[in-house]
């Protein structure tokens, strides 16, 4: 079995340098829980309080290794980015690099560096986190920077010139050089017209060129504070430890008033619509198909119905035995991958995603249609006949189970966590997932299939090969 | 897979696991205690009990990899790889994956050039079914025509679709003109061509012959204990063949190619250079380490990163970091840059590379760098998963158990004269092959450069 179709599962988190072996492993948790981020926290029983300035803090314990993890989730990201101004809140997370009052420019990442840490940062449209692992005894080195260029960060135009240069570079690297990524990018601006969903994270070329001191100095002002930030450790330490030290270093913040999030919601559409985002490429060798559905913010709807809809993303593309696999790989060959997705932890209305990959040596436009009418086919025959209990009562079951895991892999709990309390989940949501997922059933799943997988709300992609560059 | 020339990650090699540091010496990796177990058949194993989590994580792999496949037979490796967990027994492919899934088993095989690896990761409660079914894939594999078909079509796609990708014809063009007459120089993943070469019988050759005792590695993680290990380590491997023989595969030194330009119609070219390396039983290797962590270290604080990125904005990514094989020996770098700003970020790479010759790193470098190799050890046994792939990557380089502890002596033991040796011996730009992928400005193609100024030979403990 190889994972083949799923390859751009997570393309959406932007971060500050490069770091494959976190990335990698990132998406193995990701694969293996399926979505089901919430799980981990009733297996690690996380403690949380309160800073008198309205910061959250949570811990995890693990005393496995004299190591710990600090995480600062900011509740800002790309979706927060002002009109015009695409890329603002990834290019402030590359500038929290540059240096703030009492730590030079470049020091920050030496001093963790020197004393054997490793630090990085993301940023999605949601959120911002930045993160740093190292011994336990070397806690308060970085707590003590992450809560200074909380406050302090300096900016100026000799730091901010070459730094939008690098992000401009990290566009051209995720996105320019790469057909596969332009698709998606261009995909998310059709499915999301009214959402901020719609711009890209690492924003629009142009925009980018143009972000300005003003731009980061009133963005950073505007969200960075306390009491829109979550403070997450994990690893050889409790709450009673943890406590005196995030009051001595986070507790002296002020609060500050924070913008509302503003999280438009889609139009609806008039049926018959259809949308469709095909590029040509010469660089293309090996085409795909996309089908991108919106689907409910976690925010808006029962808790059960996004856990149902959890379910119905396993049994549709959740791995070899899915149903996608058997009917489209294994049944009718005319798919040699098929993986579904569900983009679970969003603020605002979501995506659930199909990627197939076509089969065989014929034409390709031709190939595109049989696999785009078997795949229809299948989406159809779930809506008209609906899943069996017994499928749900599998995939509940492989959900719950794999929740064990999660307790192995302090750092991706820690991920879980943060993301789902930035999107607007609380600890107790997180701690009563399985529950939630075993009282999913097939009626419900049903329901929501029979609500998200409608023509009208979706965009179908297509990557295709061309013999001389944009022409078909 | 993105950065296929990138140092490995196969632990040891790079210095991932670094002795007990400084920082981590009082409190520190004394808590992972490592046993070694031998079974009664004779499998050994080397175990952390971490009874923390109802986990169990395994790293395993048969010395030899996909450089082993015969020529024009490539791909062999990882045709298997793929086809492992695609039926075995009684089991057609359905049933052993539906069988992975219910019992939430994560069983998975994967090929390099030097080794053919699996890693299995299970809650302690399915161990007994998780080792069945792995002793079923590795001794009986079904290779039915339906995934053989499949799985073949798998990696066609994935050659197509690497065949679009900058990095890969990257990488690709570096392994084959860097080793142009040998095993290392062939695609791993095999070509179209040599894929539909592959027959059953060949599958079920590799099997016969590749997964033997002798050639066996173990590290495992998590919740057992050496008792209960035992028969499940009979259980899987108990029945394989005792001997695989030597392996057969000579000894190369990379050739130095100068610059090559591969035109590609892309804003951003991107540019991969190696030169030769340092091996890993070389006493200078931990000195190697540390200066090549200096000028290309992952992250931002390496010279290259600085210089490229932080003070030029010339590239999101920049680094380079010792690349062992098990028979030979690279540094490898990488960065990509908007075409028209290429040359000048090569120019500043270049000079970067032989200012590090030229001095050696200084005093200040030389220590922080140890503290970070030091201090950063722990932070690779968080998980059993990582700790199961060190056990497996200390035992692969031949090390003692208690290389953890020598590890840490032996770094610390660097001085400053070690470093500048060892910098003058590695970072020589007339060593370095260098290949563009784009319309880069600037850099132009040329064959190897008059050598300035030679590397000198040091003797290699072999």
């Amino acid at each position: 079995m190889r994972k083949n179709a799923a390859t751009e599962r997570r393309d959406y988190i932007v971060s500050v340098r490069r770091s494959q072996v976190a990335l990698a492993f990132f998406l193995f948790i990701f694969l293996l829980i399926g979505h089901s981020w919430p799980a981990a926290a009733e297996l690690f029983r996380p403690e949380t309080f309160n800073l008198s300035n309205g910061m959250q803090v949570v811990v995890l314990t693990n005393r496995r290794a004299p190591v710990v993890t600090q995480m600062v989730w900011y509740k800002v990201g790309a979706a927060d980015d002002p009109w015009g101004t695409s890329g603002l809140a990834h290019f402030l997370e590359h500038m929290m690099f540059r240096g703030s009052k009492a730590v030079p420019p470049g020091a920050f990442a030496h001093r963790i560096a020197e004393n054997g840490g490793t630090s990085n940062a993301f940023t999605s449209w949601d959120y911002t986190a930045y993160h740093q692992t190292i011994a336990r005894d070397r806690l308060e080195l970085v707590m003590k920077m992450e809560a200074d260029r909380m406050a302090n960060l300096q900016l100026d135009q000799a730091r901010l010139l070459p730094e939008r240069d690098v992000i401009l570079e990290e566009r051209r690297s995720r996105v320019d050089n790469s057909p596969a990524a332009i698709l998606s990018e261009q995909m998310y601006a059709a499915l999301f017209r009214n959402s901020r969903y719609g711009r890209p994270i690492i924003g629009w070329a142009h925009e980018m060129q143009a972000l300005s001191l003003k731009n980061v100095s009133a963005f950073y002002h505007g969200w960075y504070a306390p009491n829109n930030a979550i403070l997450i450790v994990a690893g050889d330490i409790d709450a009673q430890e943890l406590k005196p030290l995030a009051e001595k270093y986070y507790g002296g913040i002020a609060k500050r008033s924070i913008p509302v999030r503003l999280r438009p919601t889609e139009p609806k559409n008039k049926s018959g619509l259809q949308r469709r985002v095909i590029l040509y490429s010469a660089d293309v060798r090996q085409p795909n198909l996309r089908h991108m559905y919106l689907a409910p913010s976690p925010r808006s709807v029962d808790p059960l119905d996004i856990c149902a809809i959890q379910v119905l993303t396993e049994i549709l593309g959740g791995g070899a035995t899915s149903r996608l696999h058997r009917k489209l790989v294994l049944e009718k060959s005319v798919a040699i991958g098929a993986a579904a997705y569900y983009e679970g932890n969003f603020l605002g209305e979501t995506v659930l995603n199909f990627s197939l990959t076509p089969r065989g040596d014929t034409e390709i436009t031709q190939r595109m249609m049989a696999l785009d009418g078997a795949l229809t086919e299948e989406l159809e025959d779930l809506i008209k006949n609906g899943v069996t209990e017994e499928e749900v009562r599998l995939v509940r079951e492989r959900l719950i189970a794999s929740t064990a895991f999660a307790r192995d892999d302090l750092e991706s709990a820690a991920r879980i966590i943060g993301e789902a309390l930035a999107t607007g989940d609380t600890i107790e949501d997180i701690a009563s997932w399985p529950q939630r997922i075993a009282a999913v059933t097939a009626e419900r799943v049903n329901k929501m299939a029979r609500s998200i997988l409608v023509e009208e709300n979706s965009v179908v992609g297509q990557l295709m090969p061309s013999q001389s560059e944009g022409k078909p | 897979m993105y950065m296929k020339f990138w140092p490995r990650v196969r632990g040891v090699t790079f210095g991932l696991i670094c002795g007990v540091g400084v920082l981590a010496a009082s409190s520190g990796m004394a808590a992972v205690k490592i046993e070694r177990v031998t079974s009664a058949k004779g499998i050994e194993a080397w175990l952390v009990h971490d009874g923390s989590v109802p986990v169990i994580s395994m790293s395993f792999e048969f010395r030899g990899g996909s450089a082993l496949d015969p020529i024009g037979k490539e791909g062999l490796s990882e045709m298997v790889s793929g086809l492992l967990d695609e039926g075995a027994g009684d089991l057609d492919s359905q049933s052993f994956q539906k069988l992975l899934e219910d019992e939430s088993i994560y069983l998975s095989f994967d090929t390099d050039r030097d080794i053919f690896s699996g890693r299995l990761r299970i809650l302690s409660k399915k161990q007994d079914r998780a080792f069945d079914l792995l002793r079923l894939a590795l001794t009986k594999p079904r290779f039915d025509p339906e995934p053989v078909g499949r799985i073949r079509e798998q990696i066609e796609t994935r050659i197509r679709r690497n065949a679009a990708s900058p990095q890969h014809i990257a990488d690709r063009s570096l392994w084959e003109a860097v080793y142009p007459n040998h095993p290392y120089g062939r695609p791993s993943e095999g070509t179209p061509e040599s894929l539909a070469t592959l027959t059953v019988d060949d599958l079920h050759g590799f099997v016969h012959s590749r997964f033997t005792r002798d050639r066996l590695i173990v590290g495992i993680a998590g919740d057992i204990d050496a008792e209960t290990l035992k028969p499940l380590l009979d259980k899987a491997f108990g029945d394989l063949p005792a001997q695989g023989g030597t392996i057969d595969l000579p000894e190369v030194e990379p050739k130095i190619i100068g610059i090559s330009v591969i035109d590609r119609n892309i804003p951003q070219t991107v540019v991969r250079f190696v030169a030769p390396g340092i091996p890993r039983r070389d006493p200078d290797f931990f000195a190697a380490l540390l200066v090549s962590y200096i000028l290309g270290g992952d992250g931002l604080t390496s010279r290259l990163a600085e210089t490229v990125r932080e003070k030029n904005g010339l590239a999101y990514s920049i680094g380079a970091g010792l690349a062992t094989l098990d028979k030979s020996a690279l540094i490898s770098g990488a960065f990509a840059t908007e075409n028209s700003r290429a040359g000048r970020a090569l120019d500043l790479t270049r000079a970067e590379w032989a200012r590090m010759g030229h001095e050696g790193p200084t005093a200040a470098e030389l220590a922080a760098a140890k503290t970070y190799l030091l201090g950063s050890y722990p932070l690779r046994f968080t998980t059993t998963n990582d700790i199961a792939q060190q056990l497996m990557g200390i035992q692969h380089e031949k090390l003692d158990i208690d290389y953890a502890n020598t590890r840490q002596e032996k770094i610390n033991r660097v001085t400053l004269t070690d470093a500048t040796r060892v910098a003058r011996r590695l970072f020589d730009p007339s060593q370095l092959s260098i290949i563009a992928v784009g319309r880069p400005i600037g850099i132009t193609e040329s064959s190897v450069p008059p050598s300035p100024r030679k590397a000198p030979s040091e003797p290699r403990s072999k």
